[in-house]
């Protein structure tokens, strides 16, 4: 949840920036802060946030960064062992197997956010009778606690569990799916879909909002159908929603904990073949013998990757524009 | 719309309805079948056929779960307190008052935004130990309870709030506390209440931080004391179910009543995008 909303601040963020660079409607120019206080309040005021974010979000960034390149343990200072950590990333077959599902991750969930939550809101956009009863109980999977979710999830897949007893009434038998490599991936992912929809379908719904009614009535009377008027009124309108939407679930999905943590266990399923780079960074760096330095290492790999994601998906929206 | 249109709609919302709480509704059964039932039955079956709260009395004997609760709801509460006072403080400092090193400040919480939580949770859990408050509820509180999203959020709530009603204060002689408690903070009131139900679902729900920052079982909060009991009796699934439905239904609740301001800061948000 928390690294979902994200998402507000940043859209929030562009919309006021952009508010504020116009000029007020009597030209005065752009709007100032007020000029006389005493001097100290503006502080005390930002004191309290400013504290918290710099000892405990940027001092630990930077932290991260210098540990990369010691051998620190949790209860031993250590050195500076230069480009070392990395070199070992490079020969560890756990680490490349975390980046291998990290990745498969992001492939999997990122093109099913992009499009079902879009369906969703078209669904749920029209007001008809209760349908705030089907919006609110659509969100509901997002409000429940990740831990809940994935429980409830471990529940439904068990080998005893509903959807294989559904599955062998229909006479199709069971599946392993938390005990086979690859269906157990599969099964997370689908978990991390299921609980997004909702999320998501509240951004497309916003979205779809600001769509003139005009362009589908205009379409409507050339003669495009319904789905004809889907791709090319409703997406080109909402194809920055759909970047950012991109944007903001690939770099979910790449840090992707829980959901595997719950379903896997904490060692990553089946020889440890379903690990991803956080549930890695989490089992290497924690403990009495955790390797800080070479948990901070695969930490920096995931940083550098969370923001390649990012840029990736910024440019080929800007590619697309050209 | 035409009549096939609208039973098509409803068929389809139902069906999605079905996924969506359907797991929900799974668990809920599951917790509410006694020691006798089979839970594993094919066909399964929905509703339990001798219905009984055993289980969540159980899970109370098993773990600690209403102390567990009741820490999660500490830390939620705490949460919810520090980020409303600590947002709107700085959130009010970056967007009304003028002062060197503004935008310097703005900066800080735009770069702390963007630094991904997953990646730093060692680095933090050091800095934590070196504090001396790890395996305490306060270390498990502290990281959060400013969030750099909230005070940005806050910040572009002020920003909307007309300059000219804080000018004519400020002519009057308010000085710049009584100007933020008397004017500014009852204007942006719709944004806090935004605020506060991300930082209490954002404490109540997390798991890495207190995963790793928590030791001492005594001290879990629910979504770690839940962890334990799934990993220590798994076998029971209608004590694992029962012991979900505990930690899911304050925010069902807390959600159903609060839908309205919900939804509206959520699409505010995003339609700015």
């Amino acid at each position: 949840m928390k690294s979902t909303t994200a998402s507000q601040a940043a859209a929030d963020l562009a919309g006021a920036d952009a508010e504020r660079k116009e000029p007020r409607p009597d030209g005065r120019g752009p709007r100032r802060g007020i000029r006389r206080q005493l001097p100290t309040s503006p502080w005390l005021f930002a004191a309290p946030g400013l504290a918290i974010v710099g000892i405990f979000i940027l001092y630990p960034f930077l932290s991260t960064l210098n540990n990369a390149f010691t051998d620190k343990r949790t209860l031993i200072e250590g050195d500076y062992v230069g480009f070392a950590n990395f070199q070992e990333l490079w020969h560890d077959e756990m680490f490349w197997i975390g980046l291998r599902n990290s990745t498969l991750y992001v492939l999997g969930v990122v093109p099913a956010l992009v499009v079902l939550p879009l369906l969703l809101a078209l669904l749920v956009q029209k007001h008809i009778p209760g349908i705030t009863f089907f919006r609110s109980a659509f969100y509901t999977p997002v409000v429940a606690s990740i831990v809940v979710v994935g429980l409830i999830w471990v529940w439904m897949l068990d080998e005893r569990g509903l959807v294989n007893a559904l599955l062998e009434a229909v006479g199709v038998g069971k599946a392993g799916f938390l005990s086979d490599q690859w269906l157990l991936l599969l099964s997370a992912m689908t978990v991390t879909v299921w609980k997004g929809l909702g999320y998501y379908m509240i951004i497309y719904l916003a979205a779809l909002a600001n769509v003139p009614r005009e362009l589908h009535e205009a379409a409507a009377v050339d003669g495009a159908g319904a789905v004809r008027r889907f791709f090319s009124v409703t997406v080109p309108a909402v194809r920055s929603t759909m970047v950012l939407v991109a944007a903001l679930s690939s770099v979910a999905a790449f840090k992707v904990f829980s959901e595997v943590y719950l379903m896997a266990g904490p060692t990553g399923g089946p020889a440890g073949e379903d690990t991803t780079l956080v549930m890695l960074v989490q089992r290497v760096g924690t403990g009495l013998t955790g390797r800080v330095g070479y948990a901070s290492a695969i930490s920096v790999v995931v940083f550098v990757v969370t923001v390649a994601l990012m840029l990736l998906v910024l440019r080929a929206d800007r590619k697309e524009d050209a | 719309m035409p009549a096939w249109e609208i039973v098509l709609r409803y068929l389809l919302l139902v069906a999605v309805l079905a996924l969506m709480i359907g797991p929900f509704l799974w668990q809920l059964s599951t917790a509410l079948k006694g020691p006798h039932e089979n839970i594993f039955s094919s066909p399964p079956k929905f509703l339990p056929s001798d219905p009984t709260v055993h289980n969540f009395e159980r899970v109370a004997d098993t773990i600690p779960v209403w102390d567990y609760a009741l820490n999660s709801l500490k830390v939620a509460a705490a949460n919810v307190v520090t980020n409303c006072v600590g947002a709107a403080l700085a959130g009010y400092a970056l967007a009304r008052l003028r002062y060197r090193g503004r935008k310097a400040a703005t900066i800080v919480f735009i770069l702390a935004m963007l630094v991904p939580v997953e990646g730093i949770i060692i680095a933090q859990f050091t800095t934590m130990r070196e504090l001396g408050l790890n395996n305490t509820l306060i270390g498990v509180l502290l990281p959060g309870c400013v969030s750099a999203l909230n005070v940005l959020l806050m910040r572009n709530a002020f920003l909307n709030v007309p300059y000219e009603i804080e000018e004519a204060a400020f002519v009057d002689g308010a000085n710049v506390w009584q100007r933020f408690l008397r004017i500014a903070l009852p204007a942006v009131k719709g944004t806090l209440a935004v605020v506060a139900i991300f930082a209490f679902m954002g404490a109540w729900d997390d798991f890495l931080w207190p995963l790793i920052v928590l030791s001492d079982p005594d001290r879990f909060t629910l979504t770690i004391g839940l962890n334990y009991l799934h990993g220590t009796f798994a076998n029971d699934e209608r004590l694992v179910a029962a012991g979900t439905v505990i930690a899911v239904l304050p925010l069902i609740i807390l959600f159903a009543c609060l839908q309205r301001y919900f939804f509206r800061g959520v699409g505010e948000g995003a339609v700015k995008g």
